[in-house]
């Protein structure tokens, strides 16, 4: 059985906005790393997009060794201490550590967290400078995938720019992730240490409105283009615009960037009401949904058509999400939301679902059942089933091919149809995960030092 | 930082604004907006770009003090800075040779049509403009849109200054006695919704700049969205200007209420604030 990681207690927790798992000490995890097997070909590590050597940092870790296997980690990983916290490990490393086959894998994500905070608690030791090589990089967007294409480019010493749209550097790590999941203190560690390696961060320019991406294409050797998911996708049912209707965007980002939940102190208000509906199942779902509580929703409704066996959410999101007494309302679909008469919401009117046949997703296609509908009592309803990419960035750059999602399109190592150009994370994949993104940023960051220096 | 270079006080509780923001100033164009943020518990407030000058790199902005965001800006002084301006943001207004062009800024919405006014009049557009207030105090720029325009109506509810009445008294009269190609209104969603409604039976195309609440501005949260005929939009990257003939600006003015518990709470503290 893996280590136990010590947790804030749920009752305690929903009336809070600090993190919800409280990590391993040095003897949890010099415990947990002595479960490792050191296997010589080890299977974990192809399930890494990173390609962190695994059983090589966690062999550090055994013998408390907990500088080198941090260093280890920051070979191929500049954010560790994110990756251990929000990696969908269960479906990478941990699914391929032998040790799952008739027990539970090793917790590889928490030892590298652990690694990670270790070393942040002491001081993130300063990276050693490498030679210039004079070729200069803009990287468009400062989430996961521009942050490590900004990283292992900066490493390689190519001189590096990112263009950030919002204020503060990270993405979807600022503004999408919660507090609870990921404190802004750990983003803003790893992002300094980003930044120690030589990389400029510009925020408030928004590339395709301060400055054209051609502009860009001009001025630097090469351009990454990494400026995620963008814009909410809505139901198109009736009352969709009522005030109470959120996007999870939306939402999230009121709440996490803006730091709502300490309004009136900080002057971004949000507004949650005593029962809420979260319609979608994924992580911005869960993340949403437990969001609420923390807010003061005496209900939290996650509202998902298909049933508990779909949902894309993690299942560690899931589990804490019920933990916090988040209600699950499966094969139920919204049809049509009413307002109080004030342009309010007031209640929405549900659909029972059942599953068919798979569709291409290989997912059972939900259908509706006739006459099961009914309504409920809501205060406030977040729309969390996805987004699309955002167009700023495609709409300004001559020849870019994007596909019919506007996604831009990009081969495995991130090149898109215009040379010196590459893109990855959601804005070429549609919504994924932090390290997914992540890996594009790594691919792509080693086929743009390939681009530049045989470049004349 | 964005430093403050002049501040005047334009009308009661109406104060301009220039701001240093020298990428923005290369680039803007007459119709797009900026978002600012005072400072680091500041909220993002959209404010659309009342003008600019490229050679001295200033954005000018009109601020209307109503919530506690615009108070406090309110209260800042030259050589104070900003801690971020973000733009230029949205789409640009369409300036082309129409011909008769109608020009409307109602309240604090004269100083964004200020800008269009003066493109479509270099465009050789024949332009009366109409600007409106409540009361003469909350009046200002008539000589600077007298200076851009052929012909300046204007307009007091109270009939404290020019004409007694809204903005949509002249405009029905011109529609009658002229053949208008296009109309263009900023101000108050009640406004642009009435102007909206005089133009209609005419069938003249009308503009309307749409203030909608926005968060990032960039086509991430979709607060702004907004009901164009059939579809949803979003103002601050399908717009800010929409066909006013397919607004619904009911549901705009709807859904600027969603916060004004929360603006009146905000309000009232920064007030007691010692």
């Amino acid at each position: 059985m893996k280590t136990p990681m010590p947790e804030q207690e749920p009752k305690e927790r929903i009336k809070n906005f600090n993190e919800v798992t409280l990590g391993y000490d040095e003897e949890d995890a010099v415990k947990e790393a002595g479960r490792c097997l050191s296997c010589k070909k080890p299977v974990c590590v192809k399930g890494c997009p990173v390609e962190i050597d695994i059983p090589g940092f966690i062999s550090f870790i055994k013998e408390r060794k907990f500088d080198e296997a941090i260093s280890k980690i920051k070979e191929k990983n500049s954010l560790p201490a994110i990756c251990g916290r929000v990696c969908p490990q269960e479906t990478q490393c941990e699914e391929l550590c032998v040790l799952g086959k008739k027990d539970e894998p090793v917790a590889i994500g928490r030892l590298e967290r652990f690694a990670a905070d270790w070393e942040r608690k002491k001081g993130i030791k300063p990276p050693q400078k490498v030679v210039p090589t004079g070729k200069k990089i803009a990287v468009i967007g400062s989430g996961p995938a521009g942050l490590t294409c900004a990283a292992d480019l900066a490493k390689l010493g190519h001189n590096v720019t990112v263009f950030e749209s919002l204020h503060k550097t990270g993405g979807v790590l600022m503004y999408g992730i919660p507090e609870f999941r990921m404190p802004k203190a750990v983003v803003e560690a790893e992002i300094n240490y980003i930044c120690s390696l030589g990389v400029e961060i510009h925020t408030d320019m928004v590339v395709g409105k301060s400055i054209s991406a051609d502009k860009l294409r001009k001025d630097f050797d090469a351009v990454f283009i990494g400026t995620g998911a963008g814009l909410p996708m809505f139901m198109r049912i009736p009352g969709e615009n009522l005030n109470g209707v959120y996007s999870a965007n939306e939402f999230l980002t009121r709440v996490n960037l803006m730091k709502a939940y300490r309004f009136p102190e900080y002057d971004t208000p949000v507004r949650i009401g005593k029962r809420v509906a979260v319609v979608g199942a994924g992580n911005v779902a869960m993340d949403s949904a437990r969001t609420a509580l923390r807010l003061g929703a005496e209900e939290s409704i996650i509202v998902y058509r298909r049933s508990e066996k779909e949902m894309p959410a993690r299942k560690e999101e899931v589990e804490h999400a019920k933990e916090e007494g988040v209600k699950f309302m499966l094969l139920t679909n919204p049809v049509k939301i009413f307002d109080d008469g004030q342009g309010f919401v007031k209640k929405m009117e549900c659909i029972q679902m059942k599953l068919g046949e798979p569709d291409e997703s290989g997912r059972r296609r939900p259908v509706p059942i006739k006459g099961s509908e009914s309504t409920m009592d809501i205060d406030t309803v977040i729309v969390a089933i996805g987004q699309s990419p955002n167009p700023l960035v495609p709409r300004t750059m001559k020849g870019l091919e994007v596909g019919k999602h506007g996604n831009i399109i990009a081969d495995e190592d991130g090149r898109t149809s215009v040379k010196g150009v590459f893109a990855g994370g959601d804005i070429a994949t549609g919504a994924a995960t932090v390290i997914s993104a992540m890996g594009m940023g790594k691919k792509s960051a080693t086929m743009i030092d390939k681009y530049v220096m045989e470049k004349k | 930082m964005f430093k403050i270079i002049r501040k005047e006080n334009l009308a009661e509780n109406t104060k301009l604004f220039d701001i240093e923001a020298k990428s923005i100033a290369e680039k803007c164009l007459p119709g797009q907006f900026v978002i600012l943020r005072l400072n680091e518990k500041g909220e993002r407030i959209p404010l659309t770009i009342a003008d600019f000058d490229r050679n001295k790199w200033v954005i000018t902005i009109v601020v209307q003090e109503v919530g506690k965001t615009t108070f406090q800006l309110g209260e800042m002084k030259i050589g104070d800075s900003l801690l971020d301006f973000i733009g230029p943001l949205g789409n640009p207004s369409e300036i082309e040779k129409f011909g008769e062009v109608v020009c409307i800024g109602g309240g604090v919405g004269i100083a964004p049509i200020y800008p269009i006014v003066r493109a479509l009049k270099e465009k050789g557009n024949k332009i009366t403009s109409i600007i409106g207030a409540r009361s003469k105090n909350l009046l200002f720029w008539e000589e600077k849109m007298r200076n851009v325009s052929d012909k300046l109506i204007v307009m007091t509810d109270d009939g404290s200054y020019g004409r007694k009445g809204v903005v949509t008294l002249p405009l029905k009269e011109i529609l009658d006695s002229e053949k208008i190609d296009r109309v263009i209104a900023i101000g108050p969603p009640v406004m642009m919704k009435f102007v909206a409604k005089t133009t209609m039976p005419y069938k003249v195309k009308t503009i309307a700049s749409l203030n909608s609440i926005m968060v990032d501005g960039t086509g991430m949260c979709g607060a702004c969205r907004c009901k164009i005929g059939e579809g949803t939009k979003f103002a601050c990257v399908d717009g800010p200007e929409f066909d006013a003939h397919l607004v619904d600006f009911d549901l705009l003015m709807s859904r600027q209420k969603m916060y004004l518990n929360e603006e009146k709470k905000s309000l009232e503290r920064y007030r007691v604030r010692e």
